[in-house]
């Protein structure tokens, strides 16, 4: 265990690099360029085994990934917003034929207006594709996440994006800690892959047209493996831990055991609002946060558990759903929450779009505005789009 | 609330404010300090406005919101005076540090600074004179580690030149220099 000093996008890199894949097939877009292109420096100065495909667009990018997983190759890319929509259809090639690609992947706003700066936008449009989805709040846990993401998805074929926040996290230097190389890879095992385009003792066809007769019995089977993601999340989040001492649950508490009232948010707006919430306690107040950091598959039995003990929660999302109903993280929420036994008053708070500065006198804020809602005892506006100048 | 000590540098495109950020912050992290170096982005081009910024603390570092009230305001251009309020969000007690030919005294005065100390370098003279270029962003480091007395000295020095010697493999010229001329502008400096 080391100590350095790094980006967002050079520890997603500096992971990539000891995972060692076998093939990084990737094109380069604001703010992920980095990413890749630290990683094709380790490729040029031998530090790493993989084969790097430069190619002409994110389309061709996964697409290049998905023959290459075919193959039976450990796989990695890495891509951002538009990089991201345009390779949507491959999204759901991957996810079906069952191929454990990992996406090292800056969330960025999705144009139009064009924009470079942080929102959800991107991977909150591909949750129906069938990947893991972890959003992380910092470098540290963008380089912890990788590791372990590369692994659940192995096991489970199922692939994973692994995000960070545009610029906030992706070119903010943090210190971390990182393990060494034999570490990692003694943690993450070799890569067997169920099946080999390239096993010619046992030939196979992959990707044949499947029609009425059998398409909804494979779905339903790919839901059925989905469904097992958390469970195998959980499990190597633990082993992970015990490894590098840091843990990472699929969805995280911090000060909600006598907690009102609680924010309900992602990324790394929910590691500024602990900080306010410690500033709160300090006055009295109790508040607290649940940390949403996999939402793909949903932990729906630990989000219901969670937020089912709170009086009122202010889901804070960073992203729309242009269903003139708020953002996903609050529709889903909603959802879950239906037949709680218990459930708070739930209200949503769209933030941040195109990387407008979340405060923390924007999170303060957010507090009062939800404790009022325990106060009155019902919700005056259930959606607000946070500092919109002319709205409020 | 945890305490930070926040730093906001000011540049041109291409004259190294992101790169001085991420020194000063790396020379921190040597001494044990939890730290943050991220710059400000936009539509930046060569010789345009640009802003970095630093956050440090003793303890782990959780917040990642902008620096609106540094402790610390770096200027790497002093016709960046002209057109930005550099002074803007700083901390009463703070301290301003500018690359300039003029007095301490006189910066203070144009810029009326009243409740911070302002404090004033020839970078640009020194980064010409030792590097034979202009420079000024590792040679500012030099100042800054003396006004903020933030970083012990000895140590944030051999850590600069640890990080120089990395980025310039092999190059002994300038990796001295910029030693050099670091030392000079902490011998130099100037404050009112």
């Amino acid at each position: 265990m080391k100590t350095i000093a790094k980006t967002g996008n050079e520890a997603m890199a500096y992971a990539m690099k000891q995972i060692n894949p076998d093939v990084v097939a990737a094109y380069p877009i604001t703010p992920a360029t980095e990413i890749v292109q630290i990683f094709s420096n380790y490729v040029a100065d031998g530090e790493v085994d993989t084969e790097f495909v430069a190619v002409e667009s994110e389309h061709s990018a996964l697409s290049a990934c998905v023959g290459a997983s075919l193959a039976g190759g450990r796989v990695m890319t890495s891509t951002a917003s538009q990089g991201l929509a345009l390779m949507h259809e491959i999204l759901y090639i991957a996810a079906g034929n069952r191929l454990p690609i990992v996406i090292a992947l800056v969330n960025r706003s999705l144009s139009a207006p064009i924009n470079i700066h942080c929102d959800h936008s991107d991977t909150m449009g591909s949750r129906e594709a069938g990947w893991m989805q972890l959003y992380c709040a910092n470098s540290q846990e963008a380089y912890d996440s990788l590791i372990i993401a590369l692994k659940v998805a192995e096991q489970t074929a199922v692939p994973a994006i692994v995000s960070t926040d545009a610029f906030i996290i992706s070119h903010a230097m943090e210190r971390l800690e990182v393990l060494e190389d034999e570490e990692v890879q003694r943690f993450i095992g070799e890569y067997k892959p169920r099946f080999s385009a390239l096993d010619l003792e046992n030939p196979k066809t992959f990707g044949p047209l499947d029609l009425q007769d059998y398409f909804f019995e494979h779905k339903r089977a790919q839901i059925d493996d989905f469904s097992k993601v958390l469970g195998t999340y959980n499990k190597v989040a633990q082993e992970y831990a015990e490894l590098s001492g840091r843990y990472y649950p699929a969805l995280e508490e911090y000060k909600t055991d006598d907690a009102d009232v609680a924010i309900f948010t992602a990324g790394s707006t929910a590691d500024t609002a602990k900080e306010v919430v410690d500033g709160l306690r300090e006055q009295g107040r109790k508040m607290g946060l649940v940390r949403m950091r996999m939402w793909r598959p949903l932990p729906v039995e630990e989000i219901k558990a969670a937020l089912g003990k709170f009086k009122a929660v202010a889901v804070m999302d960073r992203s729309d759903t242009m269903a003139d109903f708020g953002g996903p993280v609050f529709l889903e929420t909603r959802g879950i929450l239906y037949d709680a036994k218990k459930k708070p008053l739930l209200t949503d708070y769209v933030y941040g779009l195109g990387g407008r500065n979340i405060d923390i006198s924007d999170i303060l804020r957010v507090y009062d505005e939800i404790e009022q809602v325990v106060k009155q005892g019902k919700i005056d506006k259930l959606i607000t789009y946070l500092g919109v100048r002319g709205e409020e | 609330m945890q305490q930070y000590f926040e730093v906001r540098w000011h540049g041109r495109g291409g004259q190294g404010a992101k790169t001085a950020a991420l020194l000063f912050g790396e020379a921190a992290m040597e001494t044990g300090k939890y730290i943050q170096a991220f710059p400000e982005y936009g539509p930046e081009r060569t010789g345009a406005p640009v802003k970095a910024y630093n956050r440090l603390s003793d303890g782990p570092i959780r917040i990642h919101t902008q620096v609106i009230n540094p402790d610390v305001v770096v200027v790497l251009d002093a016709s960046l005076l002209e057109s930005i309020n550099v002074t803007e969000g700083l901390k009463d007690n703070g301290a301003l540090i500018v690359n300039t030919q003029e007095k301490a005294a006189a910066i203070k005065e144009k810029l009326r600074v009243t409740n911070a100390k302002v404090a004033v370098v020839d970078a640009t003279k020194i980064a010409v004179e030792i590097l034979k270029k202009n420079v000024p962003n590792t040679v500012m480091l030099g100042a800054m580690v003396k006004i903020t007395g933030v970083l012990e000295w000895d140590s944030a020095l051999a850590s600069i030149k640890e990080k120089l010697e990395v980025k310039f493999r092999g190059r002994t010229e300038i990796i001295e220099g910029n030693v050099e001329a670091i030392k000079r502008a902490y011998d130099e400096v100037e404050v009112a």
